[in-house]
């Protein structure tokens, strides 16, 4: 039992906590759920104020039997890669609970105990080390954000949610097949024992097993990133989900597909990777320009900053599949910042909501007026989504086109693109609703941040500004973990090289 | 040898959970003429004790492995867990009943001691070794099940049920028997490891076999109700009464998965290679046709019927596998799905209200809002029926379809996972509906639930959920007994 176990386990806690109180006690409720996901966030802190720098390995390494045969084991841990994903997760619950504190009124206490059910899904996600363990939390966050959707959602809700589930569902059952048929193989579930299996030469998949084995668990990630053209349950589920809900899926759950790239695809299933690399990042790219221009064409605020995911994302897979340094290194910043920044957004246009009920673009304007906390919140995170350097989107999106253009400089001149578009939509979008005249109804109904709902938004801010300019706390440990992951990687190949001595021949002459 | 023909005392211990049974049946039904009206309820009760006790004499029978009756009946791992499994499955049942009983009017003894009857058979078969008692025990199963699928005489649906059942059952047993015939034609023998002996001499494996094969199959796919024999599942289950139904899923088809395991892995291991690949489309037709029908359903019963079928071709892809991992598969999938489906089915024949009028699936809307305990029970056995990870059902798929793997199955496997995201789709629609729908306006209040009943769901999700994060709880005993190295 270390911290990152407490980290883990405490959301779960606090969900069985909340099933036993009184459901007409509903200002306890959300003070309970507000208390138990700000204690897991302090908690979580220990994570990085704790790292060992110097240390490559996984750290928070907890590793009990579970399930005696086959042979399953909670086996959790953090390496740099995971240690910002998990903050960010412990960091949004709080904020989403503050949120929801008055806009959810009904069924209170579902609501907050799912909430931190899928706390503890998201954070299981990031932690585990073991394929069957991950696969659990894979399945168990997704329970928990159907109902959030289905039951608090907008009109379109049940279609939005059922549709989220069975295309998630879709994708990880083949990703089951996967990990259940490198068990047979393997006998083992245990992560970092595949790998070494791979280094020692223990495990060598033939070429069209690896390939099928890659697309088996792409198909899970690339639903949940989502890539081109897998992307369409995408807007349907951010409109329609509550507030709080856009906000963990936008900052949180998407990442669940980027990090199983990151930790799963390319160390276990390197060749595979290499193989397909060219294909995805094509795909990747469509998706930052095809859904930059999608989303500058949305005349609903909610469906705009969803297909800027869409756009975003596309970065992050490009980088990860440069398998370069820096474009790991962008890839991983990326998410955290677009965990930052994009769940910003959806917060604001959840304000904007609450007080003019409705997300149309032609019902806005001149908010800057009655508001102007709001607007100056709005124009912050507006910028950072659009990569204004100094602050945090910049540095991702900057790392992501360096390590493309490593590669291949074709790559980095369509991907910054986007960039130029999401500059392009966010200031349209802004001119739209906070400049010019001020209809009456906006002018009535639309009243300035309150002390809760700015207090939800600082840290956010905060973090956009301090992401952007002191990288130097976050990067290390991210740049540690992935030059371990892009060793794995080559690890492999050197095996091959020295096994086959033919393959690399091959490779130049297709070259 | 006079001495064989006397079995000893350790035989009769062997089949002391079939003699328990019988005896309880028994008495349920000496009492029933004699107990007043307003008393018939200990019926029930009585019944109940004797289940309990049979699932003691199991145990007990359990300590003395081995053979009994020159080797008509094996108690075994395999035997004991089976029966474990069609009791609890019956207690679980026995428990949903009384309310349900006392509501539509109907609470008789004879019930409870067709139940307990029809239980007895299954224990038989489960330890069978042998075709003819191993028929024996079908038929004791099938004849009290075809009368507790009719057991509300007034209800036209029931009876339509019924005489279905009864009718195309009685006609699946005949094909059963007849391959029987056949198959102690071309062996010389009904025991099961004789025949597997004989067969797998050189050249034994004759035409004759491959009928008697066909004919056994039909008979028992009809029983487990596997495609393309599955036709009656959903009529059944809609008109019999939904503990009857959820009795039927659970106990008569494990018993009959127990001995299509052993038929097919004792007598006919021999030519295996015969039979597998019809067993393989076998299976991918049960799940696609379970699937796909039960997504356009309105009746939940009928879903749920239509969801057994695909259930059943799940476990049909274990039993593809032909190994010892997918023996292991089998045992545990049925067992978690005991739980699963008699809970589903509890809740089911709960809001249905007096005279089933409330079948619908819309009828369970506002459910979430109205009773939240019982909207989140049920929400756990749906979750297991998709197959969501920390429950049974999900453990189960994740045994049968690694076994599946294991035995270079991938084709099946990876459409057998797709099905199980298609399926997703109808039991969301009931997880919709209860949770994400209004009650319809004028909508009379369920009535409350009986402490049986209330027992018996939370002993479901318990089990369900029991299994899904500690399967090792059972895993290590099915292990052992399926021979898992």
């Amino acid at each position: 039992m270390n911290l990152l176990d407490a980290v883990l386990w405490l959301p779960l806690a606090g969900f069985l906590l909340l099933l036993l109180v009184p459901r007409d006690q509903e200002e306890l409720i959300r003070r309970l759920a507000l208390a138990v996901s700000l204690a897991a966030f302090v908690l979580s802190l220990g994570l990085p104020l704790g790292w060992r720098a110097s240390e490559t390995a996984f750290q928070f390494v907890t590793n009990l039997p579970w399930i005696a045969s086959p042979p399953i084991r909670y086996q959790v841990g953090l390496d740099g890669v995971s240690l910002w994903l998990v903050v960010l997760t412990t960091l949004l619950t709080p904020i989403g609970v503050l949120i929801s504190w008055r806009s959810i009124d009904q069924r209170v206490k579902e609501f907050f105990a799912l909430f931190l059910l899928m706390e503890f899904g998201l954070v299981g996600v990031f932690v585990a080390l073991d394929l069957f363990l991950f696969y659990v939390f894979w399945e168990v966050s997704l329970v928990p954000m159907y109902f959030l959707i289905g039951i608090w959602g907008h009109e379109r809700r049940i279609y939005a949610a059922v549709k989220f589930f069975i295309y998630t569902m879709a994708g990880s059952v083949l990703m089951l097949a996967g990990i259940i048929y490198l068990y047979n193989l393997t006998g083992t579930f245990d992560y970092r024992a595949i790998l070494e299996q791979i280094a020692s030469g223990k495990l060598v998949l033939g070429r069209s097993e690896e390939l099928l084995l890659f697309l088996g668990f792409l198909a899970a990630f690339a639903i949940k990133v989502p890539l081109f053209p897998l992307h369409t349950w995408l807007p349907d589920a951010h409109v329609e989900a509550p507030t709080a809900g856009s906000v963990m899926l936008a900052s949180v759950m998407l990442k669940m597909g980027c990090y199983g790239l990151v930790r799963f695809s390319l160390p276990m299933f390197p060749e595979a990777a290499r193989e397909c690399a060219g294909w995805i990042v094509a795909l990747a790219i469509v998706g930052i320009i095809y859904g930059a221009l999608v989303a500058m064409m949305q005349p609903n605020m909610k469906k705009l900053v969803a297909y800027t995911s869409v756009s975003h994302l596309g970065f992050v897979v490009l980088g990860i599949f440069s398998f370069t340094q820096w474009g790991l290194d962008g890839a991983v910043y990326q998410m955290l910042s677009h965990g930052v920044s994009t769940g910003a957004l959806f917060i604001l246009v959840g304000y904007l909501y609450e007080r003019r009920h409705s997300l149309e673009i032609k019902d806005y304007g001149g908010v800057a007026t009655p508001a102007p906390k709001l607007a100056v919140l709005f124009m912050v995170t507006s910028l950072a989504s659009m990569g204004l350097p100094a602050l945090n989107n910049f540095v991702g999106e900057y790392l992501v086109l360096q390590g493309a253009a490593q590669v291949n400089f074709r790559w980095a001149v369509f991907a910054a693109i986007g960039v130029i578009l999401s500059a392009c939509y966010m200031l349209w979008l802004y001119q739209r609703v906070f400049l010019g005249e001020t209809p009456e109804k906006v002018r009535a109904h639309v009243q300035d941040v309150r002390a809760r709902e700015l207090a939800a938004m600082l840290p956010l801010i905060v973090l956009m500004v301090w992401m952007g300019t002191a990288t130097r706390t976050f990067l290390p440990p991210i740049t540690a973990a992935n030059a371990a992951i892009l060793q794995k990687t080559q690890q492999n190949r050197e095996y091959h090289a020295r096994v086959q001595p033919a393959a690399p021949q091959e490779l130049s002459r297709a070259r | 040898m006079p001495a064989d023909f006397v079995p000893s005392g350790a035989e009769y211990l062997r089949l002391l959970p079939e003699i328990v049974l019988t005896l309880a049946g028994t008495l349920v039904m000496v009492l029933e003429p004699l107990t007043p009206a307003p008393r018939k309820r200990w019926l029930g009760r009585l019944a109940q004790a004797g289940l309990w006790a049979a699932l003691a004499a199991a145990v007990v029978a359990h300590s003395s492995p081995g053979p009994a009756f020159s080797g008509l009946l094996v108690v075994d791992g395999f035997a004991t867990f089976f029966r474990v499994v069609v009791i609890a499955a019956a207690i679980l049942v026995t428990l949903c009943s009384y309310g349900y009983l006392r509501r539509e009017e109907a609470d008789g003894g004879e019930y409870y001691a067709l139940l307990v009857y029809s239980v007895a058979g299954q224990c038989l078969m489960a330890a069978s070794n042998e075709l003819v008692l191993m028929f024996i025990g079908l038929e004791i199963s099938s004849i009290a099940s075809y009368i507790l699928a009719g057991y509300l005489r007034g209800d036209k649906r029931a009876n339509e049920a019924a005489i279905k059942y009864f009718l195309l059952g009685s006609f699946a047993t005949a094909f059963l028997l007849y391959g029987i015939a056949l198959l102690y034609g071309a062996t010389g023998s009904t025991v099961l490891d004789h025949i597997g002996r004989t067969l797998a001499r050189p050249g034994a494996a004759s035409l004759l076999v491959s009928a008697a094969a066909a004919l056994m199959l039909t008979g028992l796919a009809f029983k487990v109700s596997v495609a393309p024999f599955q036709i009656w599942a959903p009529d059944v289950y809609q008109g019999a009464p939904a503990p009857v139904a959820a009795f039927l899923s659970a106990g008569p088809k494990a018993a009959a998965f127990a001995i299509f395991m052993r038929v097919w892995f004792t007598a006919f291991a021999p030519v295996s290679d015969r039979w597998e690949p019809v067993l393989w489309v076998s299976a991918l037709a049960t799940m696609v046709v379970g699937n796909f029908a039960a997504l356009t359903q309105t009746n939940v019963k009928r879903l749920l019927g239509y969801s057994s079928i695909a259930h059943a071709g799940y476990v049909l892809v274990a039993i593809t596998a032909h190994s010892e991992a997918g023996t292991a598969a089998v045992m545990f999938y049925l067992a978690a799905y005991v739980f699963m489906n008699v809970g589903a089915f509890a809740v089911v024949g709960y809001i249905a209200r007096k005279g089933e009028q409330r079948l619908e699936v819309d009828d369970l809307a506002g459910l979430g809002a109205r009773q939240p305990v019982t909207a989140a029970l049920m929400t756990i056995f749906l979750l297991s029926l998709i197959g969501v990870p920390a429950t049974g059902g999900f453990f189960g798929k994740f045994c049968v379809f690694r076994a599946a793997l294991d035995a270079g199955l991938a084709w099946l496997t990876v459409l057998g996972l797709l099905n199980s995201a298609v399926a997703a789709y109808y039991y969301l629609r009931i997880l919709v509906v209860m949770y994400m729908r209004e009650p319809a306006a004028a909508d009379d209040d369920l009535p409350p639930q009986g402490a049986a009943l209330k027992l018996a769901l939370w002993a479901c999700a318990a089990g369900t959920l029991l299994l899904g994060i500690f399967p090792s709880v059972i895993l290590g005993f099915v292990n052992a007994a399926a021979g898992v190295k």
